[in-house]
């Protein structure tokens, strides 16, 4: 009872939180249009038309074609695809890290807590870029290398927050008067603890995947990430780049594209927070 | 304060060590070995090239070589530039990062704090909306996206500042010094924002008012110190952000920096040169952290008393 009256009441402030509603529709939108971008690409996005080339937005090619030919809004809507999985399958994989790391170090405190916390310190003063970017030269180019690469990077912050939440509710009162009880430690987590900290959770992950999203376009803007005929925004933009002072739609709607996701995605997440966790929304 | 320090650097010297190992291994877990790229070479060629490289002693011989000439402040030979040794190479491209790299730390925090205590002291008017809309805006746009975007309009549309090269035109040192540190003038306007509110609020500052000092001097004198204590803790993990960013700019403008071999290292399987520059920013950002430590004790009383 009193966790549907939590979520519920977070469900009232999100729907009249005009910035998160309308980011939450942008991401839906883009979501749909990535799952169905074989029926909306009304072109393939692989073939190549040499003799077409470059064209500026047109009605055949809504948002024009690239240097060989390509129909880029089928390159958007198929690099949505990549960039949007990137997005969520490593931040499922920094969440399962993240949280089972945050949640032994602080339900068992003490000396676990202490070396646990130890590492995630030293991870996190380590550059990491430079250490994804070994992983993609030492073992190839590959996709989902790339996933587990960049998850295993982005757990440590995940890490901190759920241990510190954890810590928190295990020092409450009502929890400690359930351990008195002799309450199971099971029992105890999955009741009280468990539900108190998937709010954070989830706000973390909402504002996890657009880091994420840049990470993949940074890797794919060096030309590290995903290879084609496969493109990614990252990738998108990194040939925009070379030819955008001839051929500028070519940089301006992939930038446009992903520079509007990366928005909404942050601004959902704020609003997210906001519903959540009114306290800490003040900075 | 100091034994606290100490304790760090303690802890730093074992890390380096680690991550050295762990790089040094790594590399050599990748398939093929460095010179069989291209074409194939006769054997004869390969088992001399082996031999001067030292590849074919016992991986851990090898090892311990590698450490040793380390500790010394070689980092072996480049496998792709025959005669050019890593160090040579870290020495040259290592001063034109860290002076982009200045500039950049510059510009970010004169933008961003100026930004932030504006938006803190001007809270929920003009002065505080319209600098966080663009440190939001400042945040969502990838360095990648900012160098292009900021070369076509200031570089060729307008035709005013270069577009790339470092020291050879004057000018060429403000749109990758710009591009570089506005994310972090983002990031600094918000945590200073963060930081100036929560310091304004607090007793210590009523009393300063109450005593008739001048606004200015509530503000610059007494909030500060303690409303800029976030964006301090911010610089240490920044450093990490900012060799990240080199990388982008770097290649963006066509910098000869650190960044831009390291990139171009992980392209032609440079192993040698992978590894001493994956070495060499390890070590640069642990002492990073140190340093912001140390300053963060500095500039907080109270964490030097907690922390353990």
């Amino acid at each position: 009872m009193n966790n549907q009256s939590l979520w519920s009441d977070a469900y009232r402030r999100l729907i009249n939180n005009k910035a998160a509603v309308i980011s939450a529709c942008i991401l839906a939108i883009l979501i749909l249009a990535a799952i169905f971008a074989p029926f909306l690409a009304s072109h393939s996005y692989a073939y190549q038309n040499l003799e077409l080339g470059a064209t500026p937005p047109s009605s055949e090619y809504f948002l024009g074609t690239d240097t060989l030919g390509r129909d880029l809004l089928s390159r958007i809507l198929y690099g949505a695809r990549v960039s949007l999985l990137v997005g969520f399958v490593a931040t499922a994989v920094a969440l399962v890290i993240g949280v089972t790391w945050g949640i032994v170090a602080g339900y068992f405190g003490g000396r676990v807590d202490s070396v646990m916390m130890r590492i995630v310190d030293i991870l996190y003063g380590l550059p990491f870029i430079i250490f994804i970017i070994l992983l993609m030269v030492i073992f190839g180019r590959n996709i989902w290398l790339l996933f587990m690469a960049i998850g295993a990077v982005e757990w440590l912050t995940m890490a901190r927050i759920v241990r510190g939440q954890v810590i928190n509710i295990k020092n409450q009162e009502y929890v400690m008067a359930a351990q008195a009880m002799g309450v199971p430690n099971i029992r105890l987590f999955r009741k009280h603890i468990f539900p108190n900290i998937l709010g954070p959770i989830a706000v973390y992950a909402t504002l996890t995947i657009p880091q994420v999203m840049l990470l993949e376009a940074f890797l794919s803007f060096l030309g590290l990430g995903v290879q084609p005929p496969m493109s990614s925004w990252g990738t998108l933009i990194r040939y925009g780049v070379e030819s955008m002072e001839e051929f500028s739609w070519l940089l301006i709607y992939p930038a446009l594209t992903f520079t509007i996701t990366l928005f909404a995605l942050n601004f959902f997440g704020d609003g997210l927070r906001d519903a959540l966790d009114p306290k800490t929304s003040e900075d | 304060m100091l034994v606290i320090f100490f304790r760090r650097l303690l802890i730093a010297i074992p890390v380096i060590l680690i991550v050295t190992s762990i790089t040094f291994f790594l590399i050599r877990m990748a398939p093929g070995g460095p010179f069989d790229a291209e074409k194939t070479l006769p054997d004869q060629v390969i088992k001399n090239l082996n031999e001067v490289y030292n590849l074919d002693a016992p991986v851990l011989v090898q090892y311990k070589d590698y450490m040793f000439n380390l500790l010394q402040g070689d980092f072996g030979p480049s496998f792709r530039y025959p005669g050019r040794s890593v160090t040579e190479m870290i020495f040259t491209g290592f001063p034109v990062t860290l002076e982009l790299a200045f500039y950049a730390i510059i510009v970010a925090i004169i933008i961003g704090i100026s930004a932030g205590v504006l938006a803190a002291v001007k809270r929920n008017t003009l002065f505080d909306y319209i600098p966080m809309t663009v440190a939001m805006i400042g945040i969502c746009m990838p360095t990648f996206l900012l160098g292009p975007l900021l070369v076509l309009y200031f570089g060729i549309y307008l035709e005013a500042l270069p577009v790339s090269g470092w020291d050879s035109l004057p000018g060429d040192k403000i749109l990758p010094s710009v591009t570089l540190g506005a994310a972090y003038a983002a990031y600094i306007a918000r945590l200073s924002r963060g930081g100036m509110l929560e310091t304004l609020n607090q007793d210590y500052i009523r009393t300063a008012r109450a005593k008739g000092l001048s606004e200015f001097r509530v503000v610059f004198g007494h909030a500060m110190r303690g409303g800029l204590i976030p964006v301090i803790s911010f610089l240490g993990p920044a450093a990490a952000g900012l060799i990240g960013g080199s990388f982008v700019v770097e290649t963006i403008f066509q910098i000869p920096g650190l960044g831009r071999f390291y990139v171009e290292a992980a392209f032609n399987r440079d192993y040698t040169m992978i590894l001493g520059t994956t070495i060499f920013f390890s070590v640069l950002i642990i002492i990073f952290n140190l340093l912001s430590d140390l300053a963060l004790l500095l500039a907080n009383p109270q964490s030097r008393g907690n922390n353990q």
